[in-house]
């Protein structure tokens, strides 16, 4: 599905700042894997790297998605070919109602992928249905995207946007950072309803709670733009037990 | 620096220049009266320059120039013209010349719709007591003179008196076919108490034209305005809006604004009774030679009244916009709500944008609040767009739409909204 290959990147505008420094990494269909990290080890600019925002230069490597190559692609293609990123802050964008987005973003990634555009009547049925299971009520749906949504709605906005778009790549960025545990686990169930054989996912997280809800297959340790460490479920109690200072001073060893 | 009395001297003497060897209209009796008047306000005026601190972002020589720049028409096509599912009575007017066989009977239940040639024969006293009133009063804080050059000179316009609830619009209808032509027309309305119209206008009316709009709102009447200027290029104009509004009156009025070298539209709004509602609003779009003004003075001189000003504008290659708006809240005008907010987006780096807000405050008991900005697109916002799919242009479009859609939500009638919503849809399609 998602393959990673000694991926270095820069900041666009000050190439000492080298933020990747040679990321490998490979999820398989139907996988779930998770980075984690202290903060600045590069989780969040992987995310933007695989996703396309402006600002990062890769220098080396690359990056595909079921072949394709990723770094080639606009971020809307990115999306249409099926990858989907979580923010970790969902941006607000007032003047722009929820399910009007919703729409354009859906039809347009069906659009790009030669499929036919979804009319308001089917569309309108799936949201109410979706929004159901993610306890977003019709206020919601109607108001500017994000705009005055608490920490809580904000992230479920964002998982309702992955049940609509349907993608078979989704990267969560920190999806749990100022979740309560109820709305963890609300978001959680959100996200397992999601997995199947054909869907990949790549949660990166700090710390170990939310995979206590979502269970990893694989989980990585992310240090300085490098993935050091790589291992089972195990790896993330590790962690949460000891920290991240035995397994750094192992990677520099 | 000039010193002022030379300045005045200068300005008085273009007045006079204008005006040399040319005779006022004639007309009836109280026309006569109040076009006398008009002119010896303006040659007490003068003509503006841009010396006026009131015109230092708006070159206004095109607007008094002797010669009138003509200005090309546009090509026919096959875009639907604005308001055109709107069920209304049409009037219209070809070169600012009233056109009644284009237009259809002026019979709408209670409303009474006459030409202002007529009404100036005849001895209508509603009329007579506002026809160059309103306008005289609108001239302090500062002199508005093309304002009452129209007063003097105009010969087309329409009275309209409003003594229910009419049923449907009023929708004067501006069309141009003479490349050069200029055009003056000045309009009354008035709506006796408890009456309700909505005034739609649109149209590119010629290559210069001077508009006014006298309204006098009685208590509790509601007028809707709505406004599109469109279309042709090379047009340029100034229009005045006075509108007085009585206890417990509401007002809306939104002008949308497409293309044209120089527009300036001013409004000057009276909130004379009590719990009066002004709102004023506008968007416009302006792509390389175009440079736009909104001026707006409210002036709330009785208690519990409210009014909103919400300007947004969208500009690219050159266009320059611009926005002088001040709230003037009198000391008898407690617990006044005021708000004014003028924003723009600059879709590129050669465009300009111009604020002056002002706030003058003399009650102590107000709520009132300014703000104007400036900015780009926010790169955040159209990324969050594009990672879920939406192609950039499409993506840019949606947050143009978004930006206006503050001041479109001052339309009352969702119809009116949501055709000029889709106007400006597909004007900046077109400029994609």
């Amino acid at each position: 599905m998602l393959e990673i290959n000694n991926l270095h990147c820069e900041l666009e505008d000050d190439s000492e700042v080298k933020i990747l420094r040679g990321v490998s990494l490979t999820i398989n269909p139907g996988e779930v894997h998770a980075i984690m990290g202290p903060n600045g080890s590069g989780k969040s600019t992987l995310s933007y790297v695989l996703s396309g925002r402006d600002g990062y230069e890769v220098t080396e490597g690359s990056t595909t998605l079921d072949g394709a190559d990723l770094l080639e692609m606009e971020p809307e293609e990115r999306a249409a070919a099926g990858l989907f990123l979580a923010f970790q802050y969902p941006v607000e964008i007032p003047g722009v109602g929820n399910m009007t987005f919703l729409r354009t973003a859906v039809n347009a990634q069906r659009k790009a992928r030669g499929e036919e555009e979804l009319s308001a009547g089917e569309f309108l049925k799936i949201i109410r249905a979706k929004a159901k299971e993610l306890q977003i009520d019709a206020d919601m749906l109607k108001r500017p995207v994000n705009v005055g949504f608490s920490g809580g709605e904000k992230k479920r906005n964002e998982i309702l946007q992955m049940a609509m778009l349907e993608p078979k790549m989704c990267i969560l960025d920190e999806t749990d950072s100022g979740l309560d545990v109820d709305a963890m686990k609300l978001v959680a169930d959100g996200v397992n309803a999601l997995r199947d054989a054909g869907r990949s996912f790549l949660v990166i997280t700090h710390y170990q709670r939310l995979l206590n809800h979502i269970k990893p297959d694989v989980v990585h340790i992310m240090s300085e733009g490098r993935i050091i460490k790589t291992g089972g479920p195990d790896l993330a109690l590790e962690v949460e037990e000891n920290g991240y200072g035995d397994l750094l001073a192992e990677a520099q060893a | 620096m000039m010193p002022r009395a030379k300045l005045v001297a200068q300005k008085r003497e273009a007045a006079a220049a204008l005006l040399d060897g040319r005779a006022l209209p004639e007309g009836g009796a109280w026309a006569t009266k109040a076009r006398n008047a008009a002119e010896a306000r303006l040659r007490e005026m003068g003509l503006p320059v841009k010396r006026d601190e009131y015109w230092r972002y708006t070159d206004p020589r095109r607007l008094t120039d002797a010669n009138v720049q003509p200005g090309k028409l546009h090509a026919q096509d096959d875009e639907t013209p604005v308001f055109d599912a709107v069920d209304r009575v049409k009037l219209v007017f070809v070169d600012g010349v009233f056109d009644a066989s284009a237009s259809d009977a002026p019979e709408l239940a209670g409303v009474e719709i006459c030409h202002l040639a007529e009404a100036a024969r005849a001895d209508l006293h509603w009329a007579r007591d506002l026809f160059g009133v309103l306008e005289a009063r609108g001239q302090v804080p500062v002199a508005r003179p093309l304002a009452s050059l129209n007063s003097a000179f105009a010969t087309e316009g329409l009275l309209i008196r409003v003594t229910g609830k009419a049923e449907k619009p009023v929708s004067l209808i501006y069309q141009r076919k003479d490349p050069a032509a200029e055009a003056l027309t000045h309009h009354v309305i008035r709506l006796e108490a408890g009456a309700e119209l909505t005034l739609l206008e649109n149209g590119p009316v010629a290559a210069r034209y001077n508009q006014v709009l006298e309204m006098d709102i009685a208590d509790g009447a509601v007028l809707h305005h709505v406004r599109a200027q469109g279309r042709d290029h090379e047009r340029a104009g100034a229009t005045h809006l006075f509108a007085r509004l009585g206890a417990e009156a509401q007002f809306k009025s939104f002008t949308l604004s497409a293309n044209g070298a120089l527009t300036r539209n001013e409004a000057v709004i009276w909130l004379d009774g009590a719990e009066g509602s002004a709102h004023i609003a506008g968007t416009t779009v302006g792509d390389g030679a175009f440079h736009h003004d909104d001026t707006v003075f409210i002036n709330h001189a009785a208690p519990r009244c409210e009014s909103r000003q919400v300007f947004k504008k969208v500009l690219r290659h050159g266009a320059v916009g611009v926005f002088q708006g001040k709230i003037l809240v009198d000391q008898a005008a407690q617990l006044t709500d005021g708000y004014q907010i003028s924003q723009s987006l600059l879709l590129d780096e050669n465009a300009q944008f111009l604020a002056k807000p002002e706030l003058e405050i003399y009650a102590d008991d107000v709520k009132c609040s300014h703000g104007s900005t400036s900015g780009e697109i926010d790169q955040s916002q159209l990324f969050y767009l594009r990672a879920r799919g939406v192609p950039e242009d499409q993506a840019k479009l949606l947050l143009v739409l978004a930006f206006l859609a503050e001041a479109l939500e001052e339309i009352a009638d969702p119809v009116l909204a949501e055709d000029l919503r889709g106007k400006m849809e597909a004007w900046l399609k077109r400029r994609a």
